[in-house]
């Protein structure tokens, strides 16, 4: 029995809004928050499996060519070596975002520096890592010289797969007419998504059936992925990924471990686990692509854009269809009828280009705020100011609305928080001893988008519930959130409502990815709560707008009856659907916000400190506010590491990755990040989803890294356009002292 | 990592089991794992010295301090009467690594901690301290943390640490007992090496030889400061660090000491530098002059390069700090 819904038209009902139980939007703690800090949680490598093996990757030590031989013998002799395996269904490369199908799998043919080529298994996980540093390999390497490795070297661009480009009116006319024209080029660096979980595996294989226990975010697409790499039915292969350790994009599709666990599974005939060690995370999964942006502006005397070009180059190695879009959020943000926006692409060897959390705006946006920025003392005109004066009234291609868009009050709504002047904007005014003080402000936009969801819900005899979908949590609050959901629906306190994620056998989710996880799986526990709320109102004989669910009563025409003395030994179980419908293309759809940031600069040594940080989000019905505000909290972290710290740095000679730990890879510390004030400015969106929710997990990095670039540029007068903005970019520009 | 014999005596006299081949010292391991898990380092025996004692502070006669090579960097960087008498040390130890890492870290671990170099700790890249004759892959790679000071084609590595620097502008002693229990004292200035020709050597060590303490000489006083210059706050290593130790007379510098962090193979100090600064009244031509000294033969390898106009402001900014002149 199930309830579906697609999102032709926009849901104006508003069901959370009627419910009466009141949970829905609270700022519950996470469910699973206790078992998590107090390691009972069993993240994919703990889970106890007897007689266990245990695998380790063997990766490629060049840069392309082949491997010719793998000398067994060179490993098999030591003590509890199990295995040395490197067979075709092993995976050379992680499986893009949302793929559904094996990725490029030839391991013998080296396509980048860190690529897996072999797994060496081992009784233990120390003899198996010894094995897999000793083997003997092969290669046949091209030369090096000849090689792409650097996208500075790159002589063919291509235009990038997926991002459309736009070619309108007459850019360079309306730059050369223009009262206020900028014309900047950025460059960000390569970044990686550095979960805390390293990706693992344990799969355990009985013949006919292989179970995997996995670090992954989607595994509505990782059992596709998985089975087609194996060449096995998707109904043999289970997969389960209860808890997540941070994915951040690098969990999208399957990684090198998933399909090297089984394959040794498979041919031992035994369990066997294979855990990337922290270097291979950083090697053998995703990048984000390094990024060179050109951003032309061209206003009018008001500051009006007429004209918007933003152009940018990114890298992948050859075959992958993903390119990052860069330019995302720029077709919708802002005016400008003469208009070029475009993507190209570079084929480079160097490790997997792939989504890391919010591919395209994470970047794009940082560059065009701060370029933004620019034009704000171009002109004259305040920044909050100008923005305010560019909230196009329907979108400037595509000419559709747009769905709910509470920029301009989270504009307002962070400057005021924040104690923002708008009119003096000279730079380098403020000084406190060795440090420039000044402060930056930049929009964040990311697009919004749902995906076809489906969660069962079961209305206990009990009077609880239980939800259950292969949907994860990746730290995010699903479980929480799904449990306030059900619990507003059927009117119970979300302590009554188990939920069940991360099993591939449970009703088919959207996964994690793109911030559509709670907006998509949630809208899917509404339909399933709405058809057992059609069941409960067939009993009573009563119309949904009469029936009134809560604290575990059913209450209509004056009665009150507890739910096990009205299902009276019965179970309801519904599955709900979300198909994603016309809407999509009906309504320009996204989230938005502001940031507003106070930093110091010394002048002596071009360090950069955030000293304030504050956020205004509009991201449609707010379903929790506590998780949301450490999306958004966490987000703006994110952005302190893309404007300072953050940068993949690369052996331009072989490609190879040289800051590969957490260690000289460096996100940003305790000490990096001041008291950051979020402030959810409440919508609905209908357009949106049926829960009238928008995406939130990736809003707040987009742009607050431009915010950062714009507040050191009013403190100290130094405009960096490439980020990470670190010491020795400042000093080379700062005058001496 | 390679399978290993592990032995933990109770006393100093079983560590002597070091002069076999093959047989390394382990303190708080916050080093030594990482590099055997890396196999950058791959002892056939380990030696825990945890229990063999050297965990006291303790006064020595002149009016000094001895800080065993056990003593956590912890306890070193709380000890009240570091904190009072040398708070020099002190916050150099609290600059670096993390709270949980300076619980387990050593006295004799932290002087022996060795280069964060990439491709030092990269197995599958030459390296010429890793493995002589090899070659040196961070002369033409990244080199963004490498030296400037006292490098050469064959190795351009730092040593990384900021415990080391504030000892060496506070002139400590390393005390050293070697296999056959002669023990001997090296001025920390000369301990550790300049790669030459030998990058393989970190420091003067000898096989078999075990540090057994660090002494400080008497409290100088004076206006006592370490500087860390880095992009992260925290949990970072520096990219330049200086520690000064020194004392102001009716509005000269009566008495000065510096040394330097992140800038050479060893913790830099220079003579010349304390003699010009002794005696001589603040100025920005003083401190410039200074920077001069310090730099006249620094040497950028390309990424770099940035760390000499870095330590140049850099240590203009201490000296002002340190002589209460303007910011
Ligand atoms: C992520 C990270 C960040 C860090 N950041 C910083 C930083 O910012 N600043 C900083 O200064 N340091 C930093 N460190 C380094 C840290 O300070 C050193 O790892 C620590 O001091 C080493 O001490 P240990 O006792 O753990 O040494 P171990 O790892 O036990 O040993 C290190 C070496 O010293 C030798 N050794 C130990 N004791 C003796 C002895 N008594 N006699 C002779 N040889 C001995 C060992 O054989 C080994 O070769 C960082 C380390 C990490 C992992
Ligand atoms: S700088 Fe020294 S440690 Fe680094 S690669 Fe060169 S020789 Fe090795």
């Amino acid at each position: 029995m199930s309830k579906s819904i697609t999102l032709d038209q926009p849901d104006e009902r508003n069901l959370l809004d009627r419910m009466a139980q009141g949970t829905i939007g609270k700022p519950r703690n996470r469910l699973e928050g206790p078992d998590k800090v107090s390691g009972v949680a069993t993240y994919a490598a703990e889970f106890p499996a007897s007689n266990a093996a245990n695998g380790v990757l063997v990766t490629a030590t060049i840069s392309k060519g082949e491997v010719v031989s793998i000398d067994e013998g060179s490993v098999m002799d030591m003590p509890g070596v199990l295995a040395v395996i490197s067979d075709q269904r092993m995976i050379a490369r992680p499986a893009q975002g949302g793929a559904g199908e094996a990725p490029v799998q030839q391991v013998r043919q080296v396509d980048y520096w860190g690529q897996p080529v072999a797994v060496v298994v081992a009784e233990s996980f120390e003899q198996a890592r010894d094995a897999a540093r000793r083997l003997k390999i092969t290669y046949n390497a091209d030369d090096a010289g000849e090689l792409v490795l650097n996208p500075e070297d790159a002589k063919v661009w291509e235009e990038a797969p997926d991002t459309e480009t736009v070619q309108q009116g007459a850019l360079p006319q309306a730059m050369a007419e223009a009262a206020h024209a900028i014309d900047a080029t950025y460059t960000t660096e390569g970044h990686n998504s550095a979960p805390m979980e390293p990706h693992a595996a344990l799969a355990e294989w009985d013949g006919t059936k292989l179970t995997v226990h996995a670090s992954l975010q989607m595994l509505n697409y990782n059992i596709d992925e998985l089975a087609d790499s194996l060449g096995l039915d998707a109904e043999n292969v289970h997969l389960l990924s209860p808890y997540v350790g941070g994915g951040f994009g690098s969990k999208l599709g399957i990684s090198p471990d998933v399909a090297a666990a089984s394959v040794a599974a498979m041919q031992l005939g035994r369990p066997v686990r294979v855990v990337l060690s922290r270097q291979q995370v950083f090697h053998s999964v995703i990048r984000r692509t390094e990024t060179t942006q050109r951003l032309r502006l061209a206003a009018d005397s008001d500051g009006r854009l007429q004209g918007f070009g933003h152009e940018a180059k990114v890298t992948n190695l050859p075959e992958e269809e993903f390119a990052e879009p860069v330019t995302q959020a720029s077709a919708f943000l802002y005016p400008g009828q003469d208009r070029v926006l475009k993507v190209e692409m570079a084929r480079i060897h160097r490790m997997t280009a792939g989504s890391v959390r919010a591919p395209g705006e994470a970047v794009g946006m940082q560059a065009l705020e701060a370029a933004m920025d620019e034009l704000a003392e171009k002109s004259g005109i305040g920044p909050v100011e100008l923005r305010l004066r560019n909230i196009p009234e329907r979108h400037p291609s595509d000419d559709i609305p747009y769905s709910s868009r509470r920029l301009a009050e989270c504009l307002k709504a962070g400057a005021e928080a924040f104690g923002w002047d708008d009119d003096d904007r000279r730079p380098a005014q403020r000084r406190e001893g060795e440090w420039w003080i000044g402060t930056g402000m930049a929009t964040a936009a990311r697009i919004h988008n749902i995906a076809k969801a489906e969660a069962s819900v079961t209305l206990m005899e009990d009077g609880t519930a239980v939800v259950a979908t292969d949907m994860t949590d990746i730290g995010t609050g699903t479980y929480t959130v799904l449990g306030q959901i059900a619990g507003e629906m059927l009117g119970l306190d979300p302590a009554d409502v188990l939920v069940r994620l991360g099993d591939s056998n449970l009703a088919t989710g959207p996964g994690s990815g793109g911030s559509w996880g709670a907006s998509s799986s949630g809208s899917a526990v509404q339909i399933a709560c709405e058809a057992i709320r059609e069941e409960l109102c067939d009993m009573l004989g009563c119309k949904d707008e009469d029936l009134t669910l809560k604290d575990g009563f059913a209450i209509h025409s004056n009665r009150r009856q507890s739910l096990p003395e009205l299902l009276n030994g019965r179970n309801i179980e519904k599955l709900g659907k979300l198909e994603p419908g016309d809407t999509e293309d009906d309504f320009s759809q996204a989230s938005y916000g502001a940031f507003f940031t106070e930093v110091a600069v010394n002048a002596h040594t071009g360090e950069t400190r955030v000293r304030r940080m504050s956020g205004a989000f509009g991201i449609g019905r707010v379903l929790n506010e506590k998780t949301a505000k450490s999306q958004c909290m966490g987000g703006m972290v994110w952005c302190i590491g893309s404007a300072l710290t953050e940068s993949m740095m690369f052996d331009r000679r072989d490609g190879h990755l040289v800051n590969h730990d957490l260690a000289e890879y460096h996100v940003p510390v305790n000490r990096d990040v001041p008291h950051l004030n979020v402030i959810m400015v409440e919508e609905r969106d209908p357009a949106a989803s049926p829960l009238q929710a928008k995406g939130v997990g990736e809003l707040g990095i987009c742009g607050g890294a431009g915010a950062i670039c714009n507040a050191i540029y009013n403190a100290c007068g130094v405009r960096l356009r490439s980020f990470p903005m670190t010491p020795d970019k400042l000093i080379a520009e700062l005058p001496d002292i | 990592m390679r399978p290993f014999d592990y032995q933990r005596p109770d006393g100093l006299d079983h560590a002597s089991l070091l002069d076999r081949d093959g047989a390394t010292l382990i303190a708080g391991g916050t080093n030594l794992l990482d590099l055997m898990k890396l196999q950058v380092e791959t002892p056939e025996t380990l030696v825990d010295i945890n229990r063999i004692g050297l965990d006291k502070i303790e006064p020595t006669g002149e009016g000094g301090i001895r800080i065993g090579a056990l003593v956590s960097n912890s306890t070193c960087a709380a000890d009240p009467r570091i904190r009072a008498d040398w708070p020099l040390l002190s916050r150099a130890i609290l600059a670096g690594a993390s709270g949980q890492l300076r619980n387990k870290a050593t006295t004799g671990g932290n002087l022996c901690q060795r280069t964060r170099c990439y491709y030092f700790m990269n197995i599958d890249m030459p390296c010429n301290k890793r493995e002589p004759g090899t070659g040196c892959s961070a002369l033409n790679g990244r080199n963004r943390i490498h030296a400037v000071l006292g490098a050469n084609e064959n190795c351009i590595a730092t040593y990384p640490g900021d415990m080391a620097v504030a000892m060496y502008a506070l002139d400590a002693t390393v005390e050293i007992a070697g296999p056959d229990k002669a023990s001997r004292s090296v001025r920390v200035r000369d301990f550790h090496r300049l790669p030459g020709e030998r990058p393989e050597l970190d420091n003067v060590l000898e096989a078999g030889e075990v540090i057994t303490g660090v002494t400080l000489p008497a409290p100088v006083g004076g206006t006592q400061l370490y500087r860390k210059v880095r992009e992260r706050s925290s949990y970072a290593f520096a990219l330049v660090s200086i520690a000064a130790a020194l004392r102001m007379e009716e509005g000269a510098i009566s008495r000065a000491s510096l040394a330097f962090g992140s800038m050479a193979h060893k913790p830099w100090h220079d003579l010349r530098i304390d003699a010009a600064l002794t005696g001589a009244k603040p100025s920005d031509a003083l401190f410039d002059h200074v920077a001069d000294l310090l730099l006249e033969d620094a040497e950028g390898y390309g990424e770099n390069d940035f760390k000499i106009p870095l330590a140049r402001r850099t240590v203009k900014a201490v000296l002002r700090e340190a002589t209460g002149a303007s910011t």
